[in-house]
């Protein structure tokens, strides 16, 4: 039991850096229900997917391999003329609905609106018309000699992505948040003050759910940070906030959910108290596990896993990056304590990854307890290359190939992660840079 | 790197001290330091400016929280001092001013109140090498030229319920000119990242995180080299506060003056001025 070695995470073949992508940095990255389509939205408002090859016989080396599928502008930037200030056109959020028919369904979301988009592939075209030339020009009428039906021609297959639905002015805040209900009606979308519940077929209202904007303004000292429907049952949402609290609603309980059903947080270890304590608690991402039975938080040094069960304390925690501990002056002066970090699950619930600095990012396997560290860069990044485990240096003589914790590069910052739903493949966003791994195991 | 200051003694004046009493009061001064630094840092963060982008609520609000933590702090201690604008340096030449001392010590316009906050520089502060210990952080300052000390008035000169009541009127404003429940953002938030890195700079001098940092151990160690005491001096220069009305840090914000074009900042509208001209307008028509 645990005996047998893992296998290291060895790197596919797919190191995607597009061309466009260069200035634009991506702001969130998700893979689709069945893990055929990737998701990233970017800086620029633009969100790029990417499909999976299907595997094929006669090129094994290139199973697997994410490659470009559709590209589309989902948000422009647009200027607030009463508040003299623009509004980002950067993607904060993508999240899928569930395939229902051969079109693909997405909800993108900038700072104020959402858009849903309907990503469909045309692989036929008509021709022959009657009224109209090969061109699309109508015909003059005394030309039309002959009556003809249309008829359907293969032809280079083009995806289209066209917006169905646009859910706007609901947010006087940043959204943060957006998350699909499991009766695939609703969903939510949630800002630093508000949480809103909305119908996927109804853009001109919503439901406000959450409301925790103070009646002076002055008196405000939390904000919700992340929300997230529960993955099965459709009444259960979950928000965080920036005081490192998570709160359960039941949307039975009352129209307003003011008041939670559950209120989660871990007391604060009075040990190791500091002026930073509550900036490094605030939570910046929580996700359920798919067996809906848990939930991940991530706050600036740590992830930790709830069972719902359980208000008063995490079941585990995991350290990402202690070492940062002792330099949160400085982290705090270059605002790298306010980075949000992201986590997600693997399939199964039972891995879990986040991001850190110099390009690094982490895994944990809560079986074995085991984690590893690794970094997605283009110097380790050759296809069919083994990515080696990466360790950084907290004190003393530093070995080889560690890394000292003042060498790390806090520009470079993986915020963004997504695994695949089923395999051992995970997208890893390195600012302007999309990484794919896959495990070679699979 | 850092250059020790010279130690005096105490025992100038014929007194002794013992040892460990002075080594208490070492700790204590490099942690008000410290405290202190961590408050100049924060403000600065927080201080209007003309950003493109609405600023980020969830960072403006744990930065503000940070700021009432430390005021509760030093208010607790009694080290919430009032500084008079008569510290501030006449002979100071304007390249070695900050840039923070220039847009903080500016009033606002119609403000026809004394100022409310002073920067203080103080030149010749000796180069002091100040290390956090565990409560702060473990960090090193270098701050070659001058210290900032950013000190408040707080009571007579400026009421609190007023400013609430400027910003209910604003907000009333708004809601009757848009007709709908949209209520106003808090136009207080924090300064461009890109313009803070400079201004910090050229406040605190480098922030470095040290190479080859040993361990808390020789942390400790340099937590206990040699501290200039002039600070000292400084701490009986200033005069005492009877008692800190509580003050919000958004209260802070409204009295820091909104910065005016220099090249490190990008002029932009002025929302504030706008809302106090709103404000005024609204006064004529009430007629109040």
């Amino acid at each position: 039991h645990g005996q047998r070695p893992r296998p290291p995470l060895v790197l596919n073949n797919c190191l995607l850096f597009l061309s466009g992508y260069a200035a634009d940095i991506i702001s969130t990255v998700e893979f689709n229900y069945s893990g055929e389509l990737l998701a990233t939205g970017d800086k620029g408002g633009r969100v790029v997917i990417f499909q999976r090859e299907q595997e094929s016989k006669n090129r094994l080396l290139s199973r697997g391999e994410y490659n470009v599928y559709s590209t589309f502008q989902s948000h422009e930037p647009e200027f607030d003329y009463l508040k003299s200030l623009e509004i980002e056109e950067k993607i904060n959020k993508i999240r899928w609905l569930p395939q229902q028919n051969a079109a693909h369904f997405l909800l993108s979301a900038n700072d104020k609106t959402i858009k849903l988009w309907k990503i469909s592939e045309r692989d036929k075209r008509a021709e022959g018309y009657n009224l109209k030339d090969e061109d699309g020009r109508l015909q003059d009428q005394f030309r039309i000699t002959t009556l003809r039906v249309p008829v359907l021609m293969p032809m280079d297959l083009m995806v289209e992505a066209s917006p169905r639905r646009i859910f706007a002015n609901a947010h006087t805040y940043h959204i943060n948040s957006i998350s699909v209900n499991s009766d695939y009606e609703t969903y939510l979308s949630a800002d630093d003050l508000r949480i809103n519940l909305w119908h996927l077929e109804i853009t001109d209202r919503s439901f406000n759910i959450v409301d925790i904007k103070p009646a002076n303004m002055e008196e405000l000292t939390e904000v919700i940070t992340a929300a997230e429907c529960h993955p099965h049952q459709c009444n259960v949402f979950v928000y965080s906030s920036s005081k490192g609290t998570i709160r359960l609603c039941d949307m039975r309980a009352a129209a307003l959910c003011d008041r939670h059903s559950k209120f989660f947080e871990e007391p604060e270890d009075p040990s190791s108290r500091s002026f930073f304590s509550e900036i490094i608690s605030s939570i910046s991402d929580v996700k359920f596990s798919h067996s809906g039975r848990y939930m991940m938080t991530r706050d600036y040094l740590s992830v930790k896993v709830w069972d719902l069960n359980m208000e008063n304390r995490p079941v585990e925690t995991y350290q990402v990056h202690e070492y940062l501990r002792s330099k949160l002056c400085s982290l705090y002066e270059n605002d790298c304590i306010f980075d949000k970090f992201e986590c997600c699950w693997n399939g199964s619930d039972s891995a879990i990854m986040t991001g850190s600095y110099n390009n690094f990012f982490r895994m944990f396997d809560r079986n074995t307890r085991r984690d590893i560290t690794l970094e997605a860069s283009r110097e380790n990044s050759k296809p069919r290359a083994i990515l080696k485990p990466r360790k950084v240096c907290t004190g003393g003589k530093r070995k080889k190939d560690e890394i000292s914790v003042d060498s790390l590069d806090f520009n470079k910052k993986i915020l963004h992660t997504a695994w695949h739903p089923k395999e051992n493949v995970i997208a890893v966003a390195a600012t302007n840079n999309l990484y794919i791994f896959q495990d070679k195991m699979n | 790197m850092f250059s020790k200051g010279t130690k005096r003694k105490f025992s100038d004046g014929g007194e002794e001290i013992s040892d460990e009493s002075l080594l208490g009061a070492r700790v204590a001064s490099s942690y008000s330091l410290q405290r202190q630094s961590l408050l100049d840092m924060s403000l600065i963060k927080l201080q209007l400016c003309h950003m493109l982008v609405e600023p980020n609520l969830c960072r403006s609000v744990l930065i503000a929280n940070t700021v009432r933590q430390i005021q509760e702090e030093m208010t607790h201690d009694g080290s919430w001092h009032m500084v008079t604008e008569a510290f501030c340096s006449a002979g100071q030449s304007p390249s070695e001013r900050l840039v923070a001392t220039e847009v903080l010590c500016r009033s606002r316009e119609q403000d026809a109140e004394p100022k409310l906050f002073s920067v203080i520089s103080y030149e010749g502060c000796c180069e002091e090498e100040v290390v956090a210990d565990e409560t702060l952080c473990s960090v090193s300052v270098s701050d070659t030229v001058s210290n900032v000390c950013l000190a408040g008035r707080m009571g007579q000169c400026w009421e609190k319920s007023e400013l609430s009541g400027i910003e209910r009127d604003e907000e009333a404003l708004e809601d009757s000119r848009l007709g709908s429940g949209e209520e106003e953002e808090i136009d207080t938030e924090d300064g461009a990242s890109t313009e803070s890195p400079k201004t910090i700079g050229q406040v605190f001098g480098t922030f470095e995180i040290k190479n080859g940092s040993p361990g808390p151990d020789s942390a400790l160690e340099e937590l206990f080299s040699d501290v200039d005491t002039s600070y000292y001096d400084l701490d009986t220069m200033l005069t005492g506060m009877q008692s800190a009305p509580k003050m919000g840090p958004y209260d802070l914000l409204d009295s820091l003056a909104p910065s005016h074009s220099s090249p490190s900042i990008v002029s932009t509208p002025n929302c504030r001025s706008d809302l106090n001209e709103l404000d005024h307008i609204m006064e004529i028509i009430v007629g109040s």
